[in-house]
């Protein structure tokens, strides 16, 4: 008789251990302004869905079960002030000598400059909180127009609850010279960083901007992001939009993000990732009208227990649309990589040429990568060709180039520099590439 | 002055011996030929003596400039001033030639002194630019990947390109003839040639002795079953030109062979 409770506190425990835990926000946690009816529409969605499960097919390679959902907390208003500062090499311009503008976003506040001509011009680029209170029909015109809250968990948390966020506007025909840059610094424990970004390039206007995420390592700690970034590449547009993130080994990082391009719209999408505990990042380009093209170039180094999955779809949806995507990651320790990607051909979508490329090289026994390619095509005349690698380090070039009296070190990472090189070759940006280059130099002799 | 000294040299690979006891001595400023048929092991001695990981060292040793060099990764031993130009040089997508021969010298700077900043791009485009005329190579080249679609005497020319860079002290040709065609031979020979003198030693491996007659031997040597069984001056490698291997075979290759 007595035996019998024991039997039942065990496989209660179990059960429990088993089941991811529930986040503790709450509806009365959604921000006050023009947005909060969209909110409240998006918290429905929250509260309906549940944290995605493995047996989701976007999420059959990252499970979740660790979570600690309910430990998250919205950073309070002006938290920063007790948190480390943003560090200053996070602030120098990446891509030009000079930023046209700089938004820095850190738990509980932002702060945001940009220069006269740009303004003069009718160039906005604000935080999403000044935004809704001076630009509302802007704002309208944004939001809610490439990523739908129901899309997900996260995309419904992010919509609802974010605290942070960036919006840029560059009105028709205006060619912003130099770049815009805006980096979510998010340092501390236990807190849930949650942003939004919205972009829209207006008919005809050219724009490079440079989103940067990032926080401090602290091992043994948890925080969270979960971010939506909604752009609109209008007619004869052009962005080239450059992403990084290199979050601290706490951080689960979320994001849902789609940008859509418009007749003869041009986008450069660049990606580098080398940072976050876990990763679940839902990237997708959306070529709606003639001529439209979009290009993804994506960067990421994984070391230690790290697990980063990148969900990418580019989805024809009007003819002669070109996408070009060329994934390339590096992995190393027993972290571990997913790549699942689709090209959409929609009917109709004639004279679409489409490519997809994810190349890995796994430097150790225990890391791995997963690269699943993908196309579902319903036009006829149509170029879409796909290709996944994963490939080890061989001993024959190393010894090629130990040979010479380059040391061990320094060969493998002469190989692996080399791997990249074609990502390189894509990115116009200097300032990013050595970013990368000081990426892998610090992977490699980690 | 520096010598490799190889005594009593047995080399298995995969549990089969390959080298049953090789001799030479080769020193700066000489110019020594190894020549031998098919599977005698010339380039396991090539490979063994830079050190590649495949090939067991069962006995012997090598000595250079009072160095057990057999106990030295393959990065010292080159930086100690050992050269193999490769029979079939492997190709490093992504890395350029010069990114890759900037590395290589670097290596060589921070060995010395590990504060080294390495070396300055101006002085490294001149000895780069120089290198490529002495092997009529064009200065594209220099931004190309390593051996990544290069013709056979692309490869040749990028080894012996390296070797000029880099100057050692003793070089191994191995087949450096193979898979070129007349021009190519000439141009890489002239190169050797250049530079060659009494700064380097010359190991050449070659099956054929056509090479012989652009790059000159002090020395020649024939290979037959793992050791050196004839040596002589370059009336050697003239005897098999017109006699061929097959005296060699009957003198010394064992009846069970």
């Amino acid at each position: 008789m007595e035996e019998k409770p024991k039997v039942i506190v065990t496989s209660r425990s179990r059960r429990t251990g088993a089941e991811a835990k529930h986040f503790v926000f709450t509806e009365d946690q959604i921000p006050s302004g023009i947005l909060s009816d969209y909110r409240k529409h998006a918290w429905q969605a929250y509260t309906r869905l549940a944290i995605p499960a493995t047996t989701e097919e976007a999420w059959r390679r990252t499970d979740l079960h660790a979570l600690p959902a309910d430990i998250f907390q919205l950073p309070k208003d002006k938290a920063f002030e007790n948190l480390p500062a943003v560090p200053e090499y996070l602030l120098k311009p990446l891509v030009a000598d000079q930023h046209g503008g700089q938004i820095v976003l850190v738990p509980g506040g932002s702060s945001v400059e940009l220069d006269e001509k740009l303004v003069r011009q009718g160039v906005i680029f604000t935080d999403l909180k000044t935004a809704e209170q001076k630009y509302p029909e802007l704002l309208a015109k944004m939001i809610g127009k490439t990523v739908n809250p129901e899309e997900g968990k996260f995309a419904s948390l992010a919509v609802a609850l974010s605290q942070n966020g960036v919006v840029l506007y560059v009105p028709k025909g205006v060619s912003v010279v130099e770049p815009l840059h805006s980096v979510l610094w998010g340092p501390g424990s236990d807190l849930a960083h949650i942003s939004h970004l919205l972009v829209l390039v207006d008919e005809g206007a050219s724009v490079t901007y440079v989103h940067e995420a990032s926080s401090p390592d602290a091992m043994g700690e948890n925080s969270m992001h979960a971010g939506v970034v909604e752009i609109q590449v209008m007619q004869g547009a052009n962005l080239r939009f450059v992403e990084l993130q290199s979050w601290g080994r706490n951080v689960w990082n979320f994001s849902h993000e789609r940008i859509r391009v418009e007749k003869d719209g041009k986008l450069d999408w660049i990606f580098g990732a080398v940072g976050s505990r876990l990763t679940k990042n839902f990237s997708e380009l959306d070529l709606v009208g003639q001529g439209a093209t979009g290009r993804m170039s994506g960067f990421y180094f994984t070391d230690g227990s790290q697990h980063l999955d990148h969900d990418t779809q580019q989805n024809h949806l009007a003819p002669n649309t070109t996408s070009d995507l060329l994934f390339k990651g590096a992995l190393k320790g027993k972290s571990r990589s997913v790549w699942q990607g689709m090209i959409y051909v929609a009917p109709g979508a004639q004279k679409t040429d489409g490519y997809q490329a994810n190349r890995n090289l796994v430097l150790s026994e225990h890391a791995r990568a997963d690269s699943i390619p993908g196309l579902e095509i319903l036009a006829d005349d149509v170029r879409c060709t796909h290709g996944a690698t994963v490939g080890k380090l061989e001993q024959e070039p190393l010894f090629y180039l130990k040979s010479r009296g380059i040391p061990q070190q320094d060969a493998e990472r002469l190989v692996v520099e080399g791997f990249f090189d074609p990502i390189m070759q894509r990115i116009p940006f200097e300032g990013v590439r050595e970013r990368f280059l000081q990426a892998i130099l610090n992977k490699m002799s980690a | 002055m520096s010598e490799l000294v190889i005594k009593d040299l047995h080399v298995s690979i995969e549990g089969k011996e390959i080298l049953k006891g090789l001799n030479l001595t080769i020193r700066q400023g000489e110019v020594h030929a190894i020549m031998g048929p098919n599977g005698t092991g010339k380039s396991t001695l090539a490979y063994t003596l830079m050190g590649h990981p495949s090939y067991a060292v069962t006995g012997g040793e090598v000595w250079f400039k009072d160095q057990n060099l057999l106990e030295l990764a393959p990065d010292e031993r080159s930086r100690a001033g050992i050269f193999l130009a490769f029979q079939y040089p492997v190709s490093i997508p992504g890395v350029t030639v010069a990114n890759f021969l900037r590395t290589a010298i670097n290596a060589r700077r921070r060995a010395i002194n590990p504060e080294d900043k390495g070396v300055p791009i101006p002085e490294f485009r001149k000895m780069l630019k120089e290198k490529m005329e002495l092997l009529k190579m064009d200065s594209v080249f220099a931004g190309r990947y390593l051996n990544d679609g290069f013709s056979g005497g692309e490869k040749k020319r990028a080894e012996i390109l390296q070797m000029a860079a880099l100057k050692p002290e003793i070089a191994i040709l191995d087949e450096t003839d193979s898979g070129l065609d007349i021009d190519a031979l000439r141009i890489v020979s002239e190169g050797v040639n250049a530079l060659s003198g009494p700064e380097m030693g010359v190991l050449v491996i070659t099956h054929y002795q056509r090479l012989l007659n652009y790059i000159k031997p002090q020395f020649v040597h024939i290979m037959m079953g793992g050791r050196i069984v004839e040596s002589g001056g370059p009336e050697l490698a003239l005897h098999l030109e017109e006699s061929g291997y097959d005296w060699v075979r009957e003198k010394y290759e064992e009846p069970a062979a």
